[in-house]
This record gives C-alpha cells, sequence and structure tokens, in this order.
C-alpha cells in the first residue's frame, strides 16, 4: 500500500483533552531517568515559581503521539505503523507544561515526499491549554480562550516494501 | 538561580553522563508514554521488521539526554526548545535476570551558541551508544539570564 499524497496540507482538529497529573509527570520523568526535583516535589517546583510539577521538556511527546494516532489510524493515510520510523522531532515551548494542565492538540500534516517505496511524513502538533474551569473541553472554551502551550514536530519514515 | 550569559562561551563543556538501558527501562518507557510499539520490546517482531533486535525508542534517547541539560540548567522550564535528527538505532541487548545493562548511552554537552538579545544559550548534545552517534543535530536551547 502507497501512502496517500492529499495528506500534505490536512489537519485534524484536537479530539481529546489530555489532562496533566501529578503522578503522570512523576513516572514520566522516572522513565527518562530524570531527577530534578521540580518533576517529583511540589515544593521544589513552587520555589521556582510554578504553579505545580513541571514536566519534563519531552513530555508533550504524549499529547502529540495521541494526534498523530488520529493521522496513523485514519484508513485514508496508508500508513502501516510496523514500518514506522521516527526520524527526527522537534519541541517549542511556549510555556512550561505543569500538573493540572488540560491540553488539547491539533494536528497538522505539513510534508509528504517520497522516499523510494516509501514516505517521509511531517506531522505538527498545536498543543494549547483550555482556560482553567473550562468545562465544554475541545471546541474552544465559551470565550474562546486556548493558550498556546508548546509546537511539536515530527518526521516520520514509512519504509516501504524491501527497506 | 539561572545562569549567566556573560559567564558563558561557545565550546564550554556542560559536562557529561553515562545512562545504562535495561529491556525493563523500555517496558516502563512505553507504559509512561504510551508508545506500545513491539519493535521496543518483542524481539521476534523486531527482528520479523529487519532490525537486529529490540531497539530503544528514539523518544527514549531524547527523554534521556535531555537531563544532562535540565540539571544544568537548574530548572526544567528553562529548556525552550529541543531538537535531533534520530540517526542510528539503540538496540538494547537482553539481560533480564542479570545485573548487566542492555546498552550504555553516552552523553556531553557543550555550547553551541549564544543569543544575548534573547537570552538563550544553544547546547549541543553528543549522544553515542556503542560507538556510534545515535542523535545527530540534538539541540536544546535554554533561557539564561
Amino acid at each position: 500500500m502507497t501512502i496517500n499524497p492529499d495528506l500534505q496540507g490536512r489537519s485534524y482538529p484536537a479530539a481529546e483533552v489530555y489532562d496533566v497529573g501529578r503522578e503522570k509527570i512523576r513516572e514520566f520523568a522516572r522513565a527518562v531517568k530524570a531527577t530534578h526535583p521540580a518533576h517529583f516535589d511540589v515544593a521544589a517546583a513552587e520555589a521556582l515559581g510554578h504553579r505545580d510539577l513541571v514536566a519534563p521538556p519531552t513530555f508533550a511527546i504524549i499529547v502529540a503521539q495521541r494526534a498523530d494516532a488520529q493521522l496513523i489510524e485514519d484508513p485514508e493515510s496508508g500508513i502501516d505503523f510496523s514500518r514506522v520510523v521516527h526520524a527526527d522531532q522537534r519541541f517549542t515551548h511556549h510555556r512550561p507544561i505543569v500538573a493540572g494542565d488540560r491540553l488539547v492538540a491539533e494536528l497538522h500534516v505539513d510534508g509528504v515526499r517520497a522516499m523510494g517505496g516509501g514516505a517521509m511524513i511531517t506531522t505538527r502538533s498545536e498543543i494549547f491549554a483550555l482556560a482553567p474551569g473550562d468545562a465544554t473541553g475541545v471546541a474552544g472554551d465559551a470565550t474562546g480562550v486556548r493558550e498556546p502551550v508548546a509546537t511539536t514536530t515530527s518526521s516520520i519514515l514509512v519504509r516501504g516494501e524491501g527497506q | 538561580m539561572s545562569i549567566d550569559i556573560a559567564a558563558l562561551t561557545v565550546g564550554q563543556d556542560i559536562g557529561s553522563r553515562s545512562i545504562t538501558v535495561t529491556r525493563t527501562d523500555l517496558v516502563k518507557y512505553a507504559g509512561a508514554s504510551g508508545d506500545f510499539n513491539p519493535i521496543h520490546w518483542n524481539e521476534a517482531f523486531a527482528t520479523g521488521v529487519g532490525l537486529p533486535g529490540v531497539i530503544a525508542h528514539g523518544m527514549f534517547t531524547m527523554g534521556a539526554a535531555v537531563q544532562l541539560v535540565t540539571d544544568w540548567a537548574g530548572d526544567p522550564a528553562a529548556v525552550v526548545d529541543f531538537q535531533t535528527r534520530f540517526t542510528k538505532p539503540v538496540p538494547v541487548a537482553d539481560t533480564t535476570g542479570t545485573p548487566e545493562s542492555g546498552a550504555v548511552i553516552e552523553i556531553s554537552g557543550a555550547i553551541g551558541a549564544l543569543d544575548a538579545d534573547a537570552g538563550t544559550a544553544r547546547v549541543d548534545l553528543t549522544v553515542v551508544s556503542a560507538a556510534q552517534k545515535v542523535l545527530v543535530k540534538a539541540q536544546a536551547v535554554v533561557r539564561v539570564a
């Protein structure tokens, strides 16, 4: 199966809210062998001026890969997940992610380039925090306020047969 | 406690560290991140798709490598931008039940650029496993004073 070239320029709206919990920050921090106290101890995070525990610099990958899953699982995309290799990754933080954040991600397919029998696909997730107390969820709250938190970009190589 | 940009010079070493990796670490990262691709935990699956064996998640290596920068900066939130290319996989041998590690990742960092107007320093990371560079253009931009 070949990659659908019409994917380029496609976007997927924010689908579900990701609630950032303290224990998830601690679990992720341990998993990347982080030891900085601002990931584990609320008082240490507050001493640095943060509202709550601070997520490690690559934590946003959880939210970004959930957004990417919409593309990979889209039957129109033609992507075989078992043939996917992660080629590059970037995180740009507009403000730190802290425990208590309620995040949503919009996914944009910025590039699709044929490579041999496969393709290089570049996606970008724009991650926003919903306003505190916004119960309306992903569509934006009544006031439309969504605070930009991070932009992640990722390229995946989908290997063709024999690659 | 942020770092004074005037005290930094391009090329300056910010330190180094060595990280050991086991199959258990990969299972923990899979659970923590939600990335359950079996190439990171199932040997038969990994070799079946042409890999040398189970490999570490690129995002495990990227996430572990930046801890050198986080600890140097003194605040994880000071890392405002972080990027890398994944050039070589990190195969992790199955050492379950032994005290041995399945792979070792060596990380070192140096100041690559300074931007006084933006108040940032770029740290360039060198990340090597089994004598091969596994991350290329691994760059973290850190907010300094």
